[in-house]
């Protein structure tokens, strides 16, 4: 253990990245044509997300936590399991962490019915409904500002990223707060790991997914109105 | 007690066949490989070995997409036509070894391929079924050498390793470290355990080795596998840009990766360099390094004192 203890620190980032950038992006690439054109399907969903986030009805709330729950487990089975795992090993330890996500969301937002989104403007619900926005409109696009092939667009719903930054951004603008904090954990959790893995990659834009978990815990420390 | 009678009875009674059947007559292989250039004694049997071998970290951890197989099946097989023999792997490198599996099976390499992987798990307990998983995916009848990997779980899988070898399923035993860690306890076991092979990090700016490592290995008997022999392409990345002496010419060396790589097969103790590459032109320009001339003693401190100054 102390020869463990004392080595440590002579490891760097790139040490624990099995693969090359090159493969990463030809795995998201390959993805995306083997689904194709299940992508639209997916972003028609999160814009049904989004609208019932700005405009809650009665129903909404739960069935907000419902399709999110359905995207975790999906994006686990479909993504991480039969593909990313091929190349990353540690994905056997994160698939039941997203699925016990989707256990959460179904728990606390659809059963119980825990989470509901506000109706009025406040700084968390504008930084909730921006981080939402970014997952589905932008993060698809982020290819283009990294200089890759559009081809390796990450969509809601589809990879894991943007599907993690829409969580955070829908877990920001919930209320009351305190029923948002532990499932803020996992997709936080997953950015901080996709931020590094970006980051030892050395790619453009790495930073996205670390500036998501900030504007959450932000959002979610954000004073309340008086 | 009992036992342990038993066995030594039986490991002498091989011994002494062994020793019959050796000086009757050398064993085919080491006949058909004693002129072949570029290779190397494994000193505790005798056979021989290319100096180059190939590495399988990253690079050949590439899923299931056909196009990345086919390359790395490519690269395998401008490796055996280059006399290439040691291919490394490990159940940590992702898919590294069903690629490996795949290459072999496509190009009918499962005889020319000296097969060498790890045991790899904390749990000591597993370690045998790990081993099978990888038989598996490689797709051999059994490893050439298996090896602890970075030394963990190290007592239990020694234990396991040369109770396969004893056993007939694996051919050799080794341990490995990379990046000049762990050096002391590596010393102490490379003392006290009857390894066959070490796998350690060498080149020509990461030259610990030198001081104990490899000076024992030669006292002792045991091969050496050395790894990141361009520090996972930083060091050729970073020569990239400065020129190759004029005398490099002397040691047969046309490009910064063949002057590395004669620099590590040079040294005495050094059985073999494992470089990893997912690229044809290199493999076939990392075999070119194995042939004559090689650098003599002076030599290699020239080599490594012009690096060094750069
Ligand atoms: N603890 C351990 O047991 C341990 C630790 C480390 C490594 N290893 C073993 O040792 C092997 C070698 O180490 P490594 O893979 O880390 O590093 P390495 O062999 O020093 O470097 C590999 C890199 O060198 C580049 N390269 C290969 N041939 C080249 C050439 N002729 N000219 C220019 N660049 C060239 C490759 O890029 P291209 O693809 O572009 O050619 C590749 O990125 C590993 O694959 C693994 O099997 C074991």
């Amino acid at each position: 253990m102390s020869g463990v203890m004392s080595e440590w620190w002579t490891y760097r980032a790139e040490d624990f990245l099995l693969f090359s950038p090159r493969v990463y992006w030809r795995l998201i690439e390959l993805h995306n044509q083997a689904l194709w054109p299940w992508q639209l399907l997916a972003l028609l969903l999160g814009v049904l997300i989004l609208a019932s986030m700005l405009r809650p009805r009665p129903w909404s709330d739960r069935l907000i936590a419902a399709l999110l729950a359905a995207a975790w487990v999906f994006v686990a089975w479909n993504f991480l399991w039969q593909h990313y795992a091929t190349i990353n090993w540690a994905m056997v330890y994160v698939v039941p962490l997203f699925v016990l996500q989707a256990l959460l969301l179904v728990g606390i937002g659809t059963l119980k019915g825990d989470l509901s989104m506000p109706a009025r403007w406040s700084i968390p619900r504008i930084l909730g409904i921006a981080l939402f926005l970014h997952a589905l409109l932008l993060h698809p696009l982020l290819p283009a500002y990294a200089g890759r092939s559009i081809s390796t667009a990450e969509v809601f719903g589809i990879f894991p990223d943007p599907l993690a930054i829409a969580t955070l951004g829908m877990l920001t603008a919930a209320i009351p707060r305190h029923r948002a904090w532990p499932l803020l954990v996992i997709p936080g959790l997953w950015c901080l790991l996709s931020w590094l893995t970006l980051d030892t990659m050395e790619v453009r834009g790495a930073w996205v997914p670390l500036l998501a978990v900030v504007a959450a815990i932000a959002g979610r420390l954000w004073p309340r109105a008086r | 007690m009992h036992s342990h009678g038993k066995l030594s009875r039986r490991t002498v009674l091989q011994g002494m066949l062994l020793a019959a059947a050796a000086s009757a007559l050398p064993p085919l292989d080491t006949l058909a490989q004693e002129e072949k250039p570029g290779t190397r004694p494994i000193p505790s049997t005798g056979e021989r070995l290319p100096a180059v071998g190939l590495g399988s970290w990253i690079t050949f951890n590439v899923g299931n997409d056909p196009v990345l197989l086919a390359e790395c099946t490519a690269v395998m097989e401008h490796f055996f036509q280059g006399g290439g023999r040691m291919i490394d792997s490990s159940p940590m490198y992702g898919s590294s070894q069903a690629t490996i599996g795949h290459g072999l099976r496509q190009l009918g390499a499962v005889d020319q391929v000296f097969s060498t992987d790890k045991v790899w798990t904390s749990d000591a307990d597993s370690g045998p079924a790990q081993i099978e998983e990888s038989r598996a995916e490689w797709g051999v009848p059994r490893f050439d050498l298996l090896q602890v990997h970075n030394l963990v779980a190290w007592q239990a899988h020694l234990k396991t390793l040369f109770e396969m070898k004893e056993a007939g399923e694996v051919r050799y035993v080794g341990i490995t470290t990379s990046h000049g860690r762990r050096h002391d306890r590596f010393e102490r076991i490379m003392r006290n355990e009857p390894l066959d092979f070490v796998q350690l990090t060498y080149n020509v700016v990461d030259r610990e080795a030198e001081q104990r490592l490899l000076p024992l290995a030669r006292e002792r008997g045991i091969g050496v596998i050395v790894n990141r022999p361009f520090q996972q392409g930083r060091l050729t990345e970073r020569l990239a840009s400065e020129p190759l002496p004029a005398w490099a010419e002397e040691v047969g060396a046309e490009s910064w990766a063949q002057f590395i790589l004669k620099f590590i097969i040079s040294h005495p103790a050094v059985t073999c360099a494992i470089p990893a590459t997912t690229r044809v032109d290199h493999v076939r320009e990392n075999m070119a390094a194995i042939g004559p001339p090689l650098p003599d003693d002076a030599m290699r401190q020239r080599m490594a004192a012009y690096v060094r100054d750069l």
